[in-house]
């Protein structure tokens, strides 16, 4: 009997040498693959049993967490004590539905344990306490935000303001809001119930209206038509026909805002074109630019390109291959022209900033729990894809300053105008082909303090001037306040 | 003193052999007690919390130990150790479950194991010789069908987890199944002893297949096939396997004739297949076994978890107390492998199938140098039980083979499956012992 128990011995001992050997695919050969699996609580638990840094906007904690002392399976709870206040701008950092904003472009800093001292790790080790994380300050202006977000009310709409000198992001705001601490309810059910609310919710919170919708730009876009214009020699006393129709060589003719003329008919001077927004003086200049000079113009504001942005926005976009008809409709910003109000917001900033367009960022900087200066902010001058950071010489970007100021005086800005403070803007009303009502524009700037722009999609039968002008008024005056 | 004194037998080395090693499997038990206790619950634990469990089966085990020397002087002195070893690192696992789940199942494996120490100590000493029970080996058949169908009796079995497996005796719920694999080996050894001859010659001709006489063959087939139906009416598919496998090893190891476990696998596979089309419950454990992932909240979750399990592990382990035992279901008995080896390791789950590979190793050297063939036959079965039930429940945990629930010897929760594996090992240390004693 010999020879079969060693055979037996020896099969039941490879049997388990193969145990062995397949335990080392299972507890080393999908580690990573396996720890990023839903189900698998692991990850979550760990991300969750350290202090997440907090973001601070102004001198507020708006988003920190707090112990949960055994409440919950998490040892920490994130929360907004600020409510929706910036909402699309912070985001969430959820157990169920995973991170957004600068909860989720940040996460790395913001997590704890990414760029610990030593000594830090070996307190803990020794259950001193737990780690902490960096703290991310945002540049946005605490009165400035609140001012963007009251002037938006129950409106659908978002503000964008930058400081033109810095490119520091003072407002962020997107209406409807959403607030962010149901959803990182540690319950799986209330989380998931509140992110279901939100998404079926028709007016969209969750949607970030300043960086991640598309909206034709209408009038506003006379802004970089004009600015095409300026640089190919024409001056702001540049004289125009004050036809009530231009027509282009094909497709139909173009009229004006009430079907008139613009200033009572005979010639018109480009500046005041710009500032009673005349239609067909757009019109013409959009066929005799042509196609090449305006996307470059176009280009050179951040239109087809990736505005550098923290939060990473939605590509503006100017068409290609256009006929005179396109061209002519693209002159005043319709057609296929697209922007986000990030980008409007950026045209607007280079032309208060004489030209030069600088990175816009929202994060002022990072810095590690004892206060030291981790990382500084992203910004300085937008120099990529083959353009400078030159959107228009200076020369041009004066010119359209004044223009822009002259609109505002006289043109139809003039319920944006602040009394004391020089303020400039470019009022639009495109008709969005997807629905009646009309989206207002307002794109401008208060001194060299901020940038601005508004967009009120629903704006029904009001226009640029009357909905979105008085909007930007109410938000430079707070930036006017708080920042000069 | 006179010539007529009996010589003074020197204490084997091998009992001192067996204490120090007894001495370092205690020790490995209470420094992962400690580790456990510092990485656990927070401090104020008092000291015999952390360590009761382990100091008081250390204290059992060193009296099994004395009893080893005075019965079994001769005996392997490994056995004992090793399985001391394992057992103690259940404790442990089983606490570390405890604690993460909040259950308290550490006191009555505590319990258990003073009662498996006990169940050793007895079959030593009543067992004095392996022939013993050999020679009663119909009766050992017939005690098997009893414990097997005993569980089917109406009020006394009761069904747990949808097999039904269990009996109540008082206040106590035990699986009389556990006892049955050895009452089937004692039978089997002393079956096969007489009957391996004619069982190796083919005198019979069924179809193309030459075959031993019916004769020979029917109370083997019989009971076989009665211990299959009675488990697969349990749904017990884990024990049936494990059970099928133990006769066709012997029977191998009795004729020599590879025909048997060929057959046997025949049989197996043409089984497998029934059950399939016939037991829903099966077809989603293979579904499982396949693909976790394609239900991982339903039939695949227990299967999934325990692969986020071992692969948190990685080489060395979160540490004691530092895994997630708490998402894995059935921690404490079918997965007990896995909270190993997410917390111990790559490292210390190879430590504990290597702890099995000597017990199998150790068990079939005994196999080969029993006295007799009964010896060698009680071995082999034995040792094939632990062998088998190993590579059964680690296999299903690492998705070798489709998962079924049973215990892993010695470590996993479970009072019934202790006494047995206690019982066995005694039985392979009396087959060992008589070894030097002829």
């Amino acid at each position: 009997m010999r020879a079969p128990v060693l055979r037996l011995a020896w099969t039941m001992l490879a049997l388990l040498a193969l145990l062995v050997a397949n335990l080392q695919f299972q507890q080393l050969g999908r580690s990573a693959e396996l720890a990023d699996e839903p189900g698998n609580r692991r990850a979550l638990i760990q991300r969750f049993a350290t202090q997440r840094g907090p973001i601070v906007l102004g001198d507020e904690a708006a988003a920190r967490s707090v112990r949960t002392d055994g409440a919950s399976e998490f040892d920490y709870l994130r929360t907004y004590p600020l409510d929706t206040r910036a909402a699309h701008v912070l985001g969430w950092s959820s157990t169920v539905v995973g991170t957004a904003g600068v909860e989720r472009a940040y996460d790395e800093r913001l997590t704890a344990g990414s760029n610990e001292v030593l000594a830090a790790n070996l307190a803990e080790l020794f259950g001193q306490q737990d780690a902490v994380g960096d703290t991310v300050r945002l540049t946005l202006e605490p009165e400035v935000q609140a001012a963007a977000e009251r002037a938006l009310g129950d409106r659908t709409g978002a503000v964008v303001v930058l400081d033109p000198r810095t490119g520091e992001v003072l407002a962020h705001a997107s209406s409807p809001a959403y607030d962010p601490a149901p959803l990182a309810d540690h319950d799986r059910g209330a989380a998931l119930d509140a992110w279901n609310a939100y998404r079926t919710d028709p007016g969209q919170p969750l949607l970030d209206r300043a960086i991640s919708e598309l909206y034709p730009p209408g009038s506003a876009f006379k802004l970089v038509v004009a600015a095409a214009a300026l640089e190919d020699g024409l001056s702001p006393g540049t004289a125009f026909p004050d036809d009530p129709q231009f027509r282009p060589s094909v497709g139909q003719p173009i009229g004006n805002f009430g079907d008139g003329t613009c200033d009572g008919g005979g010639t018109i001077e480009f500046a005041r074109a710009l500032a009673v927004s005349c239609n067909t003086v757009f019109a013409r200049l959009g066929v005799e630019l042509g196609e090449d000079a305006l996307m470059e113009q176009a280009q050179r504001f951040g239109f087809m390109r990736q505005i550098p942005y923290e939060l990473t926005p939605a590509v503006s976009r100017f068409p290609s291959n256009l006929d005179d008809a396109q061209l002519a409709q693209a002159g005043i910003g319709q057609f296929d022209v697209r922007a986000t109000v990030m980008q409007m917001a950026v045209v607007a900033a280079a032309i208060a900033n004489d030209g030069v367009l600088l990175r816009p960022h929202v994060v002022r900087d990072v810095r590690d729990p004892t206060a030291a200066l981790l990382d500084g902010p992203e910004d300085g001058p937008w120099r990529a894809d083959g353009f400078a950071a030159e959107a228009v010489s200076s020369r041009t970007a004066t010119q359209l300053q004044d223009m822009m100021v002259d609109a505002v005086e006289r043109g139809t800005g003039t319920r944006a105008a602040i009394p004391g403070v020089r303020v400039g803007g470019k009022t639009g009303t495109a008709q969005d082909p997807s629905d009646d009502s009309d989206t207002a524009w307002f794109v401008g700037f208060a001194d060299d303090v901020a940038a601005i722009a508004v967009v009120l999609p629903d704006a029904g039968g009001g226009t640029g001037g009357s909905e979105a002008a008085p909007v930007a008024r109410a938000v430079l005056e707070a930036a006017v306040l708080a920042r000069s | 003193m006179t010539a007529t004194s009996p010589p003074l037998r020197a204490a084997p080395r091998a009992r001192g052999d067996e204490r120090r090693l007894l001495l370092l499997a205690g020790g490995i038990a209470l420094l992962a007690a400690g580790l456990l206790d510092a990485a656990g619950p927070g401090p104020g634990q008092p000291w015999p919390v952390a360590f009761g469990p382990v100091l008081v089966m250390l204290a059992g085990a060193a009296i099994a130990q004395r009893v080893v020397v005075h019965l079994a002087p001769s005996a392997d002195p490994v056995l004992l150790p090793v399985a001391v070893l394992l057992n103690g690192l259940g404790l442990v696992l089983i606490r570390r479950v405890d604690i993460a789940t909040g259950t308290d199942l550490v006191a009555a494996q505590t319990i258990w194991t003073v009662a498996g120490l006990a169940v050793f100590v007895v079959t030593l000493a009543v067992v004095r010789d392996h022939r013993s029970l050999t020679r009663l080996s119909y009766s050992f058949g017939l005690l098997t069908l009893v414990l097997l169908a005993l569980p089917l009796l109406p009020v006394l079995g009761q069904e747990v987890n949808g097999a039904r497996l269990w009996v109540d005796v008082g206040p106590f719920r035990v699986q009389p199944g556990e006892a049955a694999k050895l009452t089937l080996v004692i039978f089997l050894a002393g079956y096969l002893e007489r009957t391996r001859g004619m069982l190796s010659i083919a005198t019979h001709r069924l179809g193309p297949l030459l075959v031993p006489s019916p004769r020979h063959l029917a109370p083997l087939g019989t009971a076989v096939g009665i211990c299959l139906l009675v488990l697969v009416l349990q749904k017990d598919l884990g024990s049936s396997l494990l059970l099928f496998g133990v006769v066709v090893a012997m029977l191998y190891v009795a004729t020599g004739r590879v025909a048997y476990p060929l057959l046997g696998a025949g049989v197996f596979a043409l089984g497998a297949a029934l059950a399939y089309r016939l037991f829903g419950h099966l077809r989603v454990r293979v579904a499982s076994w396949i693909d976790p992932w394609a239900d991982p909240d339903g039939a695949g979750f227990q299967l999934a978890q325990v692969a986020y399990a071992l692969a948190n592990g990685g080489v060395t382990g979160t540490g004691l107390g530092l895994g997630r035992p708490q998402d894995i279901p059935f921690a404490a008995t079918d997965a007990i492998f896995a909270v190993a080896g997410e917390e111990l390791g790559l490292v210390g789950a190879t430590a504990l199938l290597l702890c099995f590979a000597l017990l199998v190793t150790r068990g079939y050297r005994i196999a080969l140098s029993a006295r007799d063939e009964v010896g060698t036959l009680l071995a082999v079965g034995l040792t094939t039980i632990l062998a088998l039930q190993s590579l059964v429940i680690v296999g299903g945990l690492t998705r070798v083979v489709p998962l079924t629930g049973i215990t892993l010897p010695l470590v996993s929760y479970g009072g019934s499956s202790l006494l047995a594996n206690y019982a066995l090992l005694a039985l392979l240390l009396r087959v060992d012992h008589a070894r030097a004693e002829r």
